[in-house]
């Protein structure tokens, strides 16, 4: 979607603020809202693009106004709400109202080290061949789709060059959507940042991970 | 760290429903939790409440063992962070063997020191050289390497850097105190995809000979980031490579 996370060019936010010896959560509710967000997560209810697009999916003048942690809490609401996990009353006040969803197998304390441990790879095994190779000549779609992708506004139309094949990934725009994986060929692909932006940049390339249906050959 | 189920001390409902004059009574319940962290004031105190009233919530419901949150959060405040990664790059500084492994299979490599999982699972790292600067951002969210750098600074999640890396790189060093000579390219990945990225920094002059846990004291999570650079052999911070 074109919405407001997708930030890449953007002018006016002013100077980056690192913070000295900054402390890894900064309250007490981001250290559970991380914890919560990650342990539902882990339940199973939503997939990793599905979560990312209710975040991206809310009002923009709510998202930058927001932390990421809040961006985080608000989007695990909206999530568990959508599935009927909780109701939006219930979510207000913390007060159970509804029995539980009895499809939610929460993760166990004992399994935290393994899940971590393994992760989610999102490579997958595939049949088809790489339809480019390293050093292609390639130039992004011109896709504008309300739903979830992963290709930014800054490169879509732009010519570039295939830098690195990644392999057959899931794709976010159909897994985002409740379509399945429906993996295709991943690659890294060397934008020249005039390309991008002209002479107004300081930058000598941007390099972007994109799915094959992003691109065509030129 | 420890934490009560908010059900010892709020029954269902209370916490949201009086939001403010809990927050500012708050002081009390907030203790045990807020020992290591200076007086918020009453909005973070009610968002502690809002976040309490959901825990308890959903363990009420079944949905979250709040053991399993305690863990999640000791893992990510006290087992991961740039020290990691600092690891990764001193061996890399000091094992010609292990760094051509790294460029080449970088999540091999790491997982060979016992970096793995969440948000790693497929590493790429990327060589600074003398005519070469690399940084790393995620323009669309925050895709961050869990396992070799920890959960990302507020920074690397905020606006300005996530609108600037990719046009301005050069002007996002400036903010770090980091000035380039014209002569180094700057290459900006944006991490769109499940791919996580790791600069690997040039070694810094004067430290032939030392070992790597000495080489890993000077690598800073910045330069891993590309927002900075190793520190110097003095431990001086570097403005320019």
């Amino acid at each position: 979607m074109n919405g407001i996370h997708d930030m890449g060019g953007m002018h006016g936010f002013g100077p980056v603020a690192p913070e000295a010896d900054e402390p890894w959560f900064h309250a007490p509710w981001e250290r559970r809202a991380f914890a919560l967000t990650l342990a539902m997560g882990a339940t199973g209810q939503w997939n990793l693009d599905q979560s990312r697009f209710a975040r991206e999916s809310l009002p923009p003048a709510q998202y930058l106004a927001s932390s990421y942690y809040r961006i985080w809490l608000a989007a695990l609401g909206r999530l568990m709400v959508e599935r009927g996990l909780v109701t939006a009353e219930e979510l207000a006040d913390g007060r159970m109202r509804q029995p539980p969803s009895g499809t939610v197998a929460a993760l166990a304390a004992e399994r935290v080290e393994s899940v971590l441990a393994a992760g989610s790879a999102t490579v997958r095994p595939t049949v088809t061949t790489a339809r480019f190779a390293i050093g292609a000549a390639v130039r992004t779609r011109s896709i504008n789709p309300p739903s979830h992708t992963r290709l930014p506004r800054y490169c879509r139309g732009k010519s570039g060059i295939v830098t690195k094949v990644h392999g057959a990934h899931v794709f976010p725009d159909a897994n985002a959507r409740g379509e399945g994986e429906q993996p295709q060929w991943l690659y890294a692909v060397r934008f020249d940042a005039s390309e991008l932006w002209g002479t107004d940049t300081t930058a000598a390339a941007v390099h972007v991970d994109c799915w094959e249906p992003y691109l065509e050959a030129r | 760290m420890s934490h009560d189920p908010p059900s010892d001390r709020h029954s269902h409902g209370q916490a949201h429903a009086d939001g403010h004059e809990q927050a500012r009574g708050g002081s009390a319940h907030d203790n045990e939790h807020d020992h290591d962290h200076e007086h918020h004031g009453s909005e973070l105190s009610e968002m502690d409440l809002r976040v309490r009233a959901l825990e308890s919530l959903l363990v009420e419901k079944g949905y979250v063992d709040p053991q399993a949150l305690d863990r999640l959060i000791d893992t990510y405040e006290t087992k991961v962070g740039p020290r990691n990664g600092a690891r990764v790059v001193a061996k890399a500084w000091a094992d010609a063997g292990f760094r051509k492994w790294l460029l080449e299979d970088a999540t091999a490599a790491i997982a060979s020191l016992g970096y793995t999982g969440r948000q790693g699972e497929h590493m790429v790292a990327i060589e600074n050289t003398p005519r070469t600067h690399n940084m790393v951002v995620c323009t669309l969210c925050s895709c961050y390497p869990w396992p070799v750098l920890g959960l990302p600074p507020v920074w690397y999640k905020s606006a300005p850097y996530r609108s600037r890396a990719v046009i301005d790189p050069r002007g996002v060093l400036a903010d770090f105190g980091v000035v380039l000579r014209d002569d180094i390219e700057v290459q900006v990945w944006d991490s769109t995809a499940e791919i996580r990225y790791l600069v690997l920094p040039q070694r810094p002059a004067g430290t032939d000979g030392w070992s790597e846990d000495r080489l890993a004291a000077l690598v800073t999570r910045d330069s891993m980031i590309g927002t900075g650079l190793p520190l110097a052999p003095d431990g001086q911070a570097r403005k320019q490579p």
